[in-house]
């Protein structure tokens, strides 16, 4: 339920409205359990102009947010486009949650614009109904005028704004939302608001704010996760020209959150000089308990616990028993290295201390986690940081985490001037959060026909809860509920495990998350007893599908995540998993495409984020191994979608971004340290080696919106290697496939 | 004493010779469109003209840039509107946009010396600059309709 209150139009902005202007507050009431009550989360103003003013609260990093979410409001305000203005918020708990994370901002925030737009709307007829004394009935907001049509008078928004501004906010009831067949904008292509700018390279990234007088800092980091700092000589380092100081950062304590990681800066009067200054650094380190980590054991670790029985998640029949009677069984492990985000702008953000203040301007994910997290480092509270939001140069869930911005708040304290920190390419690398490494075994028995009967998985990774809770082992209830928990497939009998493992690096959530790691697994594994079968992989789908329905997830010893919506509203639903799989059938051409030698399709069909998406690849596999992926097809139903354009082009980049972790992503440690430094050694996919085309098709849909940003992500991987297998007969197991010889 | 020109403006740098120019453009002229991306000369976002050349400001020290004229993403269309960037806009390329600068002054490069690149002809031309957001298959739409325009 939301409410709509009038706000002081110093209470939020201060800047982004001229005096005089009408504005909104759409306050809205969180879920249960949710800290106060009643926060504002929405924010539209009209100035005296007429101009529109929408504030995006949310971070745009690419997927069009900051757009898409004031369409919404636009449409139902009846404003013509070219009179929006957008202003970007500042993080604060009266807008709500600001953590663009999890593919939710349309689906959290729709209902809470569409309001804002139509109250606004009504208050504005209402003025004019004043002016000209006549029943607001009679009078009707079109495209930024109110007109009357009776008597062909015409307001334009602006002038009716002083009137409007002094009226009492109508309740919810008053106002009334447009119909669909008014919808202005919601449903249409629009380019979104950076278009422009970003091809004059006029964006304003993290990486471009400047604070007068500000130093540059290069940060040394501890090697290892919980390296502690033994003793470091920076008389070289002082002595590079531009180098101003050097600075300690204090180490994190346990659990490391999203804290510093400590280490030693050297601060310069440019990027440069700080750079220049750090390689002069001598430092040793204390390496502790994680100096040991290495990937190739930590690997046959996972490996030999996804063998043992682990903790039960969800059990349906008897499983152990329908394997004893069983007369063909099939099984299979799987294995995805840990993954580093990498995104085209590093970690980045310029923060000021200043009277027991800090500002700062980050591109970050969350602004609020930015807040909290800089007043612990500081000992301040959260109200005393304001944390201004920049484009990002992606995210992908990197820049949800705001470590870097700590770092600049700290130095700042330390030096007594704001300081500037951009991560290197290597740093970014060898300090990420990383996609977990995860390891899953899977069996099935099968009938006569090869449709399972029993069907066994198992999971085994460092859990995203250990950032939190430095002793977490086992997965959460969100990465349980992501793809694993829910398999909606009909059979009988069903036993989804977890088993624990610890983690020695930072893990934290990457586009589509643990989504990527189970939908590999579950659709490869579907795709060998597809193949054991003998049957055609689209059908085999279908038929595990089994007749439509609504499966209800009942998880043992925890609740269904869900992207925390009920299965009332957003069930799991077979028929539209169903429906994206013969929709990306048939615009993929999969029934006249049959495997050849080296040149074949791939399919998998996976729901995340309470969308439902089919993706059909198609490989070429030259006769030296080498793979390129002429076609992709992506089928989507994310029930409405507001903005189709940008729907698309997340599905185009899910389809790359799915490319890269599949065929080249993988990071390793060696002696507890990062092996990978940059884009030599962990190989992102460049033009050549992406899909060569995506084609994407919507369903049409008034449904409850779903996520866009990462689904298009997890199907990606096992349709690639499905497709390789049926070009080449090679069954890939392990990610990424550069390391398997397919020739 | 260094002297270049800077889109068309005369400059003198009398820092450090092995700075990068990527450092001097963006630190010292604030000419923040032109981005930074690996330091290593592998993605391409840190893409700027040399006399007329698509090279990576991130590998190339001011030394090497003297007596040069280099153009970045602001200089490009600065007179009038370049193709690529009306193309650009028409194929909405962007998702976070960080990366664009350097694919279409990469772009840029290409166009003059193949003013009608096939596709063999693009990808290998703009293989240098890495989208993560994927927005290659665009970039590509935008680069043939932009040679359409020229021709």
């Amino acid at each position: 339920m939301n409410r709509i209150e009038r706000v002081s139009r110093r209470g939020f902005l201060g800047t982004a409205f001229g005096a005089g202007a009408l504005v909104l507050g759409v306050q809205m009431n969180e879920a249960e359990g949710a800290t106060p009550a009643w926060m504002p989360s929405v924010y539209l103003g009209i100035e005296p102009n007429g101009t529109a003013v929408i504030v995006a609260h949310r971070s745009e990093m690419g997927t069009g947010i900051r757009t898409v979410l004031p369409m919404v409001v636009a449409d139902e305000l009846e404003a013509d486009w070219k009179r929006v203005r957008i202003e970007q918020a500042v993080g604060d708990v009266k807008y709500g949650s600001q953590n663009t994370d999890g593919s939710c901002s349309i689906r959290d925030f729709y209902d809470a614009m569409r309001e804002a737009g139509a109250t606004a709307r009504l208050m504005l007829e209402q003025s004019a109904a004043k002016k000209w004394n006549v029943p607001v009935s009679e009078c009707k907001g079109q495209n930024h005028f109110v007109v009357h049509a009776k008597s062909g008078k015409k307001a334009g928004y602006g002038e009716l704004v002083k009137v409007a501004a002094t009226l009492p906010v109508p309740k919810k009831g008053e106002w009334k939302l447009k119909p669909e067949s008014e919808f202005r904008y919601i449903g249409r292509d629009m380019p979104t608001m950076e278009q422009a700018d970003h091809t004059r390279g006029a964006g304003q990234f993290g990486i471009d704010a400047k604070m007068p007088g500000m130093l540059y800092a290069s940060i040394e980091r501890p090697p290892v996760l919980g390296a502690k700092l033994k003793s470091f000589d920076d008389a070289a380092a002082k002595q590079v020209k531009g180098v101003v100081r050097t600075a300690t950062i204090e180490g994190f304590k346990p659990p490391h959150n999203f804290q510093a990681l400590g280490g030693v800066a050297v601060l310069a009067d440019s990027t440069w000089a700080a750079a220049q200054g750090r390689k002069k650094l001598k430092v040793e380190w204390d390496l502790g308990p994680n100096g040991s980590f290495d990937s190739a054991k930590d690997k046959a670790e996972i490996m030999a616990k996804a063998m043992q029985p682990g903790k039960v998640v969800r059990n349906i029949g008897d499983v152990d028993k329908a394997f004893s009677g069983a007369k063909k069984t099939h099984e299979a492990s799987y294995y995805i290295p840990l993954l580093s985000h990498a995104p085209m702008e590093p970690p980045a953000a310029v923060a000021e201390w200043k009277d027991g203040k800090v500002v700062t301007y980050a591109a970050t994910q969350n602004p609020q986690a930015v807040q909290e997290s800089v007043a612990a480092a500081m000992g301040i509270k959260k109200e005393d940081v304001t944390c201004h939001v920049t484009l990002l140069g992606g995210g992908f869930g990197r820049k949800s985490k705001p470590d870097y911005v700590c770092e600049a708040a700290m130095l700042s304290k330390t030096v007594g001037k704001p300081v500037k920190v951009v991560f290197s390419r290597e740093d970014d690398i060898k300090f990420d959060f990383y996609h977990a490494n995860a390891g899953m075994y899977m069996k099935a028995a099968m009938d006569e026909k090869g449709r399972p009967t029993a069907w066994l998985q198992r999971s085994v990774f460092p859990t995203i809860g250990s950032t939190f809770d430095a002793t977490a082992e086992y997965g959460q209830e969100f990465e349980m509920g992501m793809g694993w928990v829910d398999l909606p497939y009909a059979i009988a009998n069903h036993r989804a495990e977890n088993g624990p493992h610890k983690n020695h690096v930072r893990i934290g959530w990457m586009r589509a998350v643990a989504h990527i790691y189970h939908a590999f697994a579950i659709h490869s594994f579907v795709d060998e007893l597809a193949a054991a079968a003998g049957r055609d992989r689209v059908e085999y789908i279908l038929d595990l599908l089994g007749p439509d329905r609504k499966v209800p997830i009942e998880p043992v010893g925890m609740k269904y995540w869900n992207n925390q919506q009920g299965q009332d509203t957003y069930p799991v639903d077979t028929a539209r998993l169903r429906r994206v799989v013969e929709l990306v059938a048939e615009k993929s051409g999969w029934a006249n495409k049959k495997p050849q030698k080296g040149r074949a399709l791939g399919i998998a069909a996976h729901r995340s984020f309470l969308s439902y998406v089919a993706a059909v690849v198609e490989v070429v596999v030259d006769d030296r191994g080498r793979v390129t992926i002429p076609r992709v097809d992506i089928a989507i139903d994310a029930g409405r979608i507001i903005n189709p354009e940008r729907a698309r082009s997340q599905m185009e980049g899910a389809a790359v971004f799915g490319t890269s972790l599949a065929m080249m992503g993988e990071i390793t440690a060696a002696d507890g340290k990062i092996v990978q430094s940059n884009f030599n050694n962990y190989p992102v996919a460049r033009m050549p080696e992406a899909p060569q085309m995506t084609h994407v098709h919507l369903v049409p849909s008034d449904g409850l919106p779903a996520g866009i940003g990462e689904p298009g992500v997890p199907p990606i991987a096992p349709a690639i290697t499905s497709a390789i297998f049926a070009a080449t007969g090679k069954r890939v197991r392990e990610l990424p496939i550069r390391k398997t010889k397919l020739v | 004493m260094i002297q270049l020109k800077v889109n068309g403006s005369a400059r003198k740098f009398d820092g450090d010779p092995e700075m990068p120019l990527l450092w001097y453009l963006r630190d010292v002229l604030d000419y923040t469109g032109t981005k930074f991306g690996c330091g290593a000369g592998l993605c391409g976002a840190c893409t700027v003209h040399v006399n007329g050349e698509a090279i990576r400001s991130c590998v190339t020290t001011m030394k090497d840039a003297a007596g040069k004229a280099v153009t970045t993403i602001e200089g490009l269309g600065a007179k009038q509107e370049h193709p690529l960037q009306a193309a650009w806009k028409q194929c909405n390329v962007s998702q976070c946009g960080y990366c664009q600068s350097g694919q279409i002054m990469q772009a840029a490069a290409l166009l003059k010396v193949k003013p009608k690149p096939s596709d063999a002809d693009i990808d290998s031309a703009m293989q240098g600059n890495i989208c993560r957001c994927g927005t290659y298959q665009r970039i590509r739409q935008a680069i043939k309709i932009a040679a359409e325009v020229k021709a």
